[in-house]
């Protein structure tokens, strides 16, 4: 089939996490004849096992798919996935570089929630035309008319424009395909220009080293070309190029308007950075695209494996991962109590749960995290700065000029009736209150700037909990501010456990540490001697508790019906146990680590 | 070698339903054990076909076994006698509680060969009992121990229970003294464990139920240990007592780690390479069994690493140890190739003891048996190395 640059749309679609990206993707590959429904996996772009279960895409996918329209004309598309997150938010923004429009997904019941709002804005940075879809039609508590009237109140959009879906039961789906085809303009471009490929992810394939997934944006590309990266200057051979059907399928050449991937023995995805452009050696390009930018960790932890003879697994496991993700960062560090394993860097929260998921279930080695920590800037008092990203690591206080730390402006999405509650949380969690605004009668959009250590602490549980699901949150990093900070340490059986300490800031220190000394001992097993745990400032304790010695755990009762029961029962118990780790004298659950970070600020 | 020297047999019948207990029962009607028994004798028969089988201990428990009537009584000890030879068992033992036999009953178990009573006293504190759900009282501990005694049953086990709700070091103290005043030649005493599925299990998670203290149930075990020594009763294994010579022998098999018949509803069994657990509801047991199929709910499959897991589990309760020798014949190498770890660690912190290739737990160690036995639960890299060993 002869492709034509006018009949090309490239799209993605923009939802909420639930509210049926997946579902919608899935029936646009079987509209479009992609795959058949036989040999359909459900939910075919969320490739990852850890994101099936979460319900999340991680990794963007694009895929090739063909469509006729109604009036028998011939359509290329590319469907061009993003994920759903705020860890991810650059990540989305490149790849809606990538297309010329996107289709909006808003649940029926649920309606406009804070992270759609704010990929909406994405989308509209980019100039992307938007197709509004209400999908979920058909469940009994949708909404659709309420929801039509918030999406006209909130984005401008028409009510008429508005499509009315339900992925599930394949209602609507020929409307959105027809109207991607009327509305998404084709991709602009010039295919005699020098080449502008923009890479919007990659992955590592241990048979093809790095693949890039790139957008031709002018020019184009084959094999054997020699190509140049405009952010590292580094330069490569195409050896294979191609797109997805959803197969990896090789075509000799990607042109204008084309999605698809290029590989050139490329080894580290450093080397093809997400937002980057690419060009030719022999004709490059004058500028890049716009919107490129090195994206730096926000978030640390300490990760260390529970056998410490897993240490070399970890590093490997690590180095394997970084392959894969040019945002995770790692270095080895030794702790007293944990002994030698690595600190880390990750974009956000969910980054860091995923990464320790895929180390313990792809790699079989039980971690230990410590809890997620941000970087702090430290004035000394003889004019030296430091960067500190491990609380441990704070130096006495005595010379300490000031401390200063990252700050988010946090954009909260709620009822009006939950404004009390939102502003009560982030009070607590030392916010400043910086604008409110209605969106609609009844929606209210908090803004609040908050310390990102607060947001890392389980300021999103809160926020749940507390709107009874409703709010909606989304952060972005604005810069450092001087804050009153003290570095807590917490005290097994008199030792320091600096895998526990902590930064806090000043106000809330002293609750803080009865809080932590108290859930410690309800986390921490009772041992056979007693285990006091205390808090301390520098060399003040303010705060402890005690941890009672076990005097009896012993089956009384144990006769031939009993033994299959208990010995299970052992089992499980040794399993829970090796989660464990010996720190000193005392053995710690990996949750004691995270203690810091599950605080009930009652 | 293999050959099964006992068997289980679970009469599920009771006229009262007890706070605490969790084993299958069922309120007694008469039709209801008239089908049970003719299915017991199926499962029986499904793999026993033929009579007069010899084995060295029978114990029959319950529920009730003595809440049958006398005729279903006879019945049930007639089919007894038919499959099993009943004059060759060294032990046979029948539950029965305070109160609940009279005197044609208790010739009824005399004639059909019962040499051995457990006898569910509980508490010698009425209060208690009926806090306990127990319809007896004490009076009827001393009338039924005269009646056995009459009867010429001296091969006597009183159960107690400790630990109870509200009940005071004191308390147990004068019910202890109570009890052993009898002299019986066995006791088995058990601290309170809440079972799900029993009043006292609601109750604990409401958080009505008002248990002494850890420190007092200690207190309690050590009172216990103590006074039984002084009576010059024996303790062999971590809840049980006896005088010389009247260990009970059926039990030994479940801590020897040999295996048994169970036979019943919710009943037990163990065989070379797995553990049986029955059906547990009525109808269902006694629709299946009754068919000639055997009720069996779930089999448990035993490897190597269960078997070795469970031989020292059971072994490490009978207060005279655990002999590695014993280990070393059954499983062809050491204990101390897979466990030289764990036990340095469980004698460094003063849980086990040996002495002349016999394991012990201290006294310390019978208090925290739970963590000991933790110990020797095995993983897979230990696994791959007994499988290399018994290569």
């Amino acid at each position: 089939m002869v492709k034509e640059q006018r009949n090309v749309r490239n799209f993605s679609i923009i939802a909420h996490i639930d509210h049926g990206k997946s579902t919608l993707a899935d029936r646009i590959l079987e509209n479009t004849k992609a795959i058949s429904e036989r040999e359909m996996k459900e939910q075919i772009l969320d490739g990852m096992d850890l994101e099936r279960e979460r319900g999340i895409t991680i990794k963007l996918n694009a895929v090739q798919l063909e469509y006729t329209s109604k009036k028998g004309e011939d359509f290329t598309f590319h469907l061009i996935d993003t994920p759903g997150h705020v860890d991810f938010t650059y990540e989305v923004s490149r790849s809606l570089a990538a297309c010329e429009g996107a289709i909006l997904v808003v649940d029926a019941a649920q309606g406009i929630e804070a992270q759609t709002l704010a990929n909406v804005y994405l989308a509209m940075e980019n100039d992307l035309e938007i197709i509004p879809v209400i999908n979920k039609i058909d469940l009994p508590n949708a909404d659709p008319e309420r929801v039509k009237q918030e999406l006209e109140d909130v984005l401008g959009v028409d009510p008429d424009e508005v499509i009315l879906a339900s992925a599930k039961s394949n209602i609507g789906i020929e409307d959105i395909l027809e109207r991607v085809t009327e509305v998404i303009p084709p991709p602009a471009g010039n295919p005699k220009d020098p080449l502008k490929a923009l890479i919007f992810d990659s992955l590592y394939d241990p048979y093809r080293g790095v693949v890039a997934y790139v957008c031709i944006k002018e020019g184009s590309m084959k094999v054997g070309d020699k190509i140049k990266m405009f952010s590292t200057d580094k330069e490569f051979e195409v050896n294979d190029v191609g797109v997805f059907k959803p197969k990896i399928t090789s075509t000799n050449e990607l042109v204008v308007g084309d999605v698809g991937y290029f590989t050139a023995s490329m080894k580290n995805v450093g080397d093809t950075q997400v937002g980057d452009t690419v060009t030719l050696v022999n004709r490059p390009a004058e500028e890049a695209l716009p919107g490129y930018r090195r994206l730096n960790p926000m978030v640390f932890c300490g990760l260390y494996p529970v056998d410490s003879n897993n240490y070399n697994d970890l590093r490997e496991a690590l180095e394997r991962l970084e392959l894969n993700d040019s945002s995770l960062q790692y270095e080895a560090e030794t702790s007293q109590a944990l002994g030698f394993g690595f600190r880390c860097g990750f974009l956000g929260l969910l980054h860091m749960e995923i990464i320790q998921e895929r180390i313990e279930r792809e790699f079989g080695i039980d971690l230990i995290t410590t809890a997620p920590s941000v970087i702090f800037e430290v004035m000394k008092t003889n004019g030296d700065k430091l960067v500190v990203d491990n609380p441990a690591d704070m130096p006495d206080p005595q010379v300490i000029e000031t401390i200063r730390e990252p700050f988010v402006e946090a954009t909260i999405m709620v009822p009006n009736d939950f404004v009390g509650a939102v502003m009560e949380i982030a009070q607590r969690k030392r916010g400043q209150f910086i604008n409110m605004n209605y969106l609609d009668d009844i929606r209210v959009n908090v803004i609040y700037h908050i310390p990102l250590s607060e947001i890392v602490y389980d300021f999103f549980d809160q926020l749940k909990s507390s709107t009874k699901g409703y709010a909606s949150f989304d952060y972005e990093f604005i810069g450092y501010k001087e804050s009153e900070l003290v570095k807590m340490d917490i005290l097994l059986n008199h030792e320091t456990i600096d895998a526990l300490s902590f930064i806090v800031h000043k106000d809330f220190a002293y609750e803080r540490g009865k809080q932590i000394v108290e859930k410690l001992k309800k986390l921490i097993p009772r041992q056979q001697f007693e285990v006091p745990v205390q808090a301390a400032i520098g060399n003040k304790i303010v705060a402890r508790s005690t941890i009672k010695a076990v005097r009896k755990d012993v089956t009384a009762k144990l006769y031939g019906g009993d033994v299959s029961r208990k010995r299970k029962l052992l089992e499980k118990q040794k399993e829970g146990k090796k989660r464990m780790k010996m720190v000193g004298s005392v053995e710690v659950p990996q949750e004691a680590f995270m203690a810091v970070l599950e605080m009930n600020d009652e | 070698m293999t050959s099964i020297q006992s068997a289980y047999i679970h009469i599920p019948f009771c006229k009262q339903m007890c706070h605490y207990c969790n084993f299958v029962k069922y309120y007694y009607t008469e039709k209801r054990a008239t089908e049970y028994l003719y299915a017991l004798e199926k499962e029986i028969d499904s793999y026993l076909p033929r009579n007069n089988n010899a084995l060295g201990t029978i114990y029959i428990g319950g529920g009730t076994p003595t809440a049958l009537n006398k005729e279903q009584l006879t019945q049930m000890f007639e089919m007894l006698h038919w499959k099993f030879d009943i004059a060759g068992l060294e032990e046979f033992t029948i539950e029965l509680n305070p109160g609940d036999i009279d005197e044609e009953k208790a010739d009824i178990l005399k004639a059909y060969g019962i040499n051995r009573i457990s006898f569910g006293v509980q508490v010698m504190d009425d209060n208690m009992l009926m806090q306990l759900g127990r319809t007896h009282r004490v009076q009827d501990v001393y009338e039924t121990v005269n009646l056995l005694s009459k009867k010429d049953f001296s091969n006597i086990s009183l159960d107690l229970i400790y630990a109870l709700p509200n009940q005071t070091v004191e308390q147990f103290q004068r019910s202890l003294k109570e009890a052993l005043a009898f002299q019986l030649p066995h006791y088995s005493t058990y601290a309170l464990q809440i079972e799900p599925q029993t009043v006292f299990y609601r109750r604990h998670k409401k958080g009505q139920l008002h248990r002494p203290p850890e420190e007092d149930e200690v207190t309690m075990y050590q009172i216990l240990k103590e006074s039984m020594a002084a009576n010059g009763i024996e303790q062999y294994e971590i809840s049980n007592f006896a005088m010389p010579g009247f260990e009970s022998r059926h039990n030994l098999t479940y801590w020897n780690n040999e295996y048994y018949y169970g036979f019943g509803a919710g009943a037990s069994g163990y065989f070379p390479g797995k553990r049986i657990a029955n059906l547990r509801p009525l109808p269902i047991y006694v629709e299946k069994a009754g068919s000639g199929d055997r009720p069996i709910l779930e089999i448990d499959e035993i490897g190597i690493r269960e078997e070795i897991e469970e031989e020292l589990m059971l072994g490490l309760r009978k207060i005279g140890g655990y002999d590695e020798r014993v280990f070393q014949r059954k499983f062809e190498f050491p204990l101390s190739y897979l466990y030289s770890e764990q036990l340095d660690k469980l004698m460094k912190q003063g849980l086990l003891t040996v002495n002349q290739g016999v394991w012990k737990l201290t006294d310390e160690g019978l208090l925290l048996a739970n963590l000991v036995f933790e110990e020797f639960i095995l993983d897979d890299l230990q696994l791959e190395e007994i499988k290399t060993k018994m290569l």
